[in-house]
């Protein structure tokens, strides 16, 4: 895997988003969905307040079955799956929730080594070695023996981002990182997100509306529009902000100036 | 003119009886004078606003301007605020309402004469205009609707509650032949919470309706003489049916609500979500603990509670009834055979199931919201207690007829 950032190269598809319709019963919340997430990439899934962003995520993996199209994860379809197959997907991918949703009856270190001690055949002193490094990466050596109401929401999320690199993986789901941090816990939290990608060669999506994290780290994105229920605009955020052709997304980029 | 009454140039009785039946209303007689309308001969209505203004002297009544405006030939509000003290929302309020009105008789407001901060308020409330479709209807459906709507949502609950009695199998067959994944540790303070933990609460609860069997039954049986067989009427009750069902009934409100409780936050907090895309089943992982751990406890916690009515019961016998306690005993361990008591404990058990699939059930349906965790724990507790009812009269039914 590249260890480079290979922003701008043609890589191979992490994720393929294929016509995808997604509804809560009748209601169509986004429809003819259509876009590549190409592997290495920082992408940001931005719009709107209740445009569907988290929703995306939610389908993306696996949470939310999709109304109609297809999700594939390489070249392989992840809807059509059965669900053996699907769980081994999904060993490939870890997730950071918005508020963390660490397991509250267990330590920082159980939460990490959970995922470990279920799909590896470490033994359990490798596993807690493994655990303690895994918080030292985010910053949280020292904490193993927390319990996740004893921390800060901001070293929850760090917590959070430990449990889902637990089983090294090749995609990073990201839903609201800055939500609810200090500005400069929110940086930080960036510029790990980009240390990961780069040092990891991990694929990454995130789900946000925050300008100042989409123009940071996002290398390509999607725009999702409330009002046409559709994606109405794709590319580098920068590009996007300074020459979209849709007045909606320009206005989002530059805070409501046209 | 039939103005309203709290207005300047009507009478004032409004602002004395409010001041009578609530003295904090007081203010309300300083309202009398703070509003007035003058009609002007160019077409302008000018509305003066006077004194002070807060929403604790109550917001003035805005039907002497409708009067006005549908009186005709009027073309703009105007306002003059010149000798307005301090104010708050209630002017604004007033003000709103004014407007309104002046849009739906197409009559033009110059709010020119208002102080600058309100006029900007007026306009902030104005700035974005109202949604069509936003106001919930308070028509409702028609009432066939609301049945075919009803039916449908109790076809998908009914749906639900059979996917998740499936999955729950499959969770026990795996479980059996060991595959299924949950912590050891979990099942431990699972355990420990719902079966050592409420030995308090059992221990009161089967001792008091042991002790209040055993009255019932000394008042009838004292008419023959034969008080002794109080130790056979608690005894019997006890093992064969009243231990079981009292202690699933406390279980009930205890596991059962708590259990709904922790899966139903776990959802809002996305703890669920966390463990499905980790692909391990919250199936396995949570719900499998607890109905193990409470499949486990109730029919110990059932033999215990027995053995608690039974020695309410000797407690009156010895007590109040005069007998000895060694006769008592004696005279239970007659009346009481095996069966019952294997029947009891199995009973009990069964009990134990229900509670622990209705209280993982209800909290694995429940909403994102902590108002749906409560309703899921309200609804665990009901599910379980008509569950055990059902059962208790099921199993009354089939013993009968078994000659148990």
């Amino acid at each position: 895997m590249a260890t480079a950032a290979p922003a701008r190269s043609p890589a191979p598809a992490a994720i393929t988003v294929r016509d995808l319709t997604m509804a809560y019963g009748d209601f169509i919340l986004q429809r003819d969905l259509d876009f590549t997430i190409a592997t290495g990439d920082i992408f940001v899934i931005m719009g709107g307040s209740g445009c569907g962003k988290s929703t995306l995520l939610r389908h993306l993996i696996g949470l939310n079955e999709p109304a109609k199209g297809d999700i594939l994860y390489g070249d392989e379809s992840f809807t059509a799956a059965d669900p053996e197959r699907r769980a081994e997907m999904l060993r490939r991918i870890g997730v950071l929730y918005q508020s963390g949703a660490l397991w509250s009856s267990m330590t920082l270190a159980e939460n990490v080594a959970l995922p470990l001690g279920e799909f590896t055949d470490l033994e359990p002193d490798e596993i807690r070695e493994v655990a303690a490094l895994k918080l030292a990466l985010v910053g949280l050596a020292g904490f193993e023996d927390y319990y996740p109401a004893d921390i800060s929401g901001g070293m929850q999320k760090r917590a959070g981002l430990a449990r889902a690199m637990a089983l090294d993986p090749d995609i990073l789901f990201f839903d609201e990182p800055g939500a609810g941090l200090d500005p400069i816990s929110a940086r930080l939290l960036d510029d790990l997100i980009i240390e990961l990608r780069d040092s990891l060669g991990a694929t990454i999506v995130v789900v946000t509306h925050e300008l100042a994290s989409i123009f940071e780290i996002g290398t390509n994105s999607v725009f999702l529009d409330a009002e046409t229920r559709t994606m109405i605009a794709s590319g580098r955020p920068t590009e996007l902000r300074d020459q979209s052709a849709n007045e909606r997304v320009r206005r989002f980029l530059r805070r409501g100036e046209p | 003119m039939r103005g309203p009454p709290g207005i300047a140039g009507t009478d004032g009785s409004r602002g004395e009886v409010a001041a009578r039946i609530f003295p904090r209303m007081m203010t309300n007689s300083l309202l009398d004078s703070a509003l007035s309308v003058e009609r002007r001969p160019d077409g302008a209505l000018l509305v003066r606003l006077r004194g002070a203004w807060s929403l604790e002297g109550g917001l003035p009544p805005i039907g002497v301007l409708r009067t006005e405006i549908e009186g005709g030939d009027i073309s703009v509000i105007a306002f003059d605020a010149g000798e307005l003290g301090e104010w708050d929302s209630a002017v604004l309020t007033f003000l709103a309402g004014v407007s309104r009105l002046a849009r739906e008789h197409g009559v033009e407001l110059d709010p020119s004469g208002l102080p600058d901060g309100l006029r900007r308020l007026l306009a902030l409330a104005e700035a974005v205009p109202e949604k069509d479709d936003a106001r919930v209807s308070d028509t409702g459906d028609p009432f066939i609707d609301r049945i075919g709507e009803t039916a449908l949502e109790t076809h998908r609950l009914f749906k639900s509650d059979l996917e998740f009695l499936g999955c729950l199998v499959l969770a026990l067959g795996r479980a059996v032949r060991g595959k299924a994944r949950f912590r050891g540790s979990d099942l431990a303070l699972l355990t420990q919470q719902s079966g050592f933990e409420a030995l308090p609460i059992v221990t009161l609860v089967t001792f008091l309706l042991g002790l209040i069997l055993a009255f019932v039954g000394a008042i009838q049986l004292q008419t023959f003489g034969a008080t002794i067989y109080v130790a056979d009427l608690v005894g019997v009750a006890m093992v064969r049916d009243m231990g079981a069902l009292i202690t699933g009934i406390i279980m009930a409100g205890r596991s059962g609500a708590a259990f709904a409780a922790q899966l139903g936050s776990m959802k809002v907090t996305q703890e669920i979500d966390a463990l499905e895309t980790m692909a391990i089943s919250s199936m396995d992982f949570l719900v499998l603990p607890r109905v193990l751990a409470l499949c486990m406890m109730m029919p110990l916690l059932t033999l215990y509670g027995d053995a608690m009515g039974i020695l309410g019961g000797a407690f009156v016998g010895v007590a109040m009834l005069g007998l000895s306690p060694v006769e008592y005993l004696l005279q239970t361990a007659d009346a009481v055979s095996l069966s019952h008591v294997i029947g009891g404990v199995f009973k009990g058990s069964v009990y134990g199931m229900l509670i622990a699939t209705a209280g993982c059930l209800r909290g694995v349906q429940s909403g994102r919201s902590s108002s749906s965790v409560g309703d899921a724990a309200t609804s665990a507790v009901v599910t379980g207690i008509v569950a055990i009812i059902v059962a208790c009269g099921v199993f009354a039914f089939a013993f009968y007829t078994l000659g148990l």
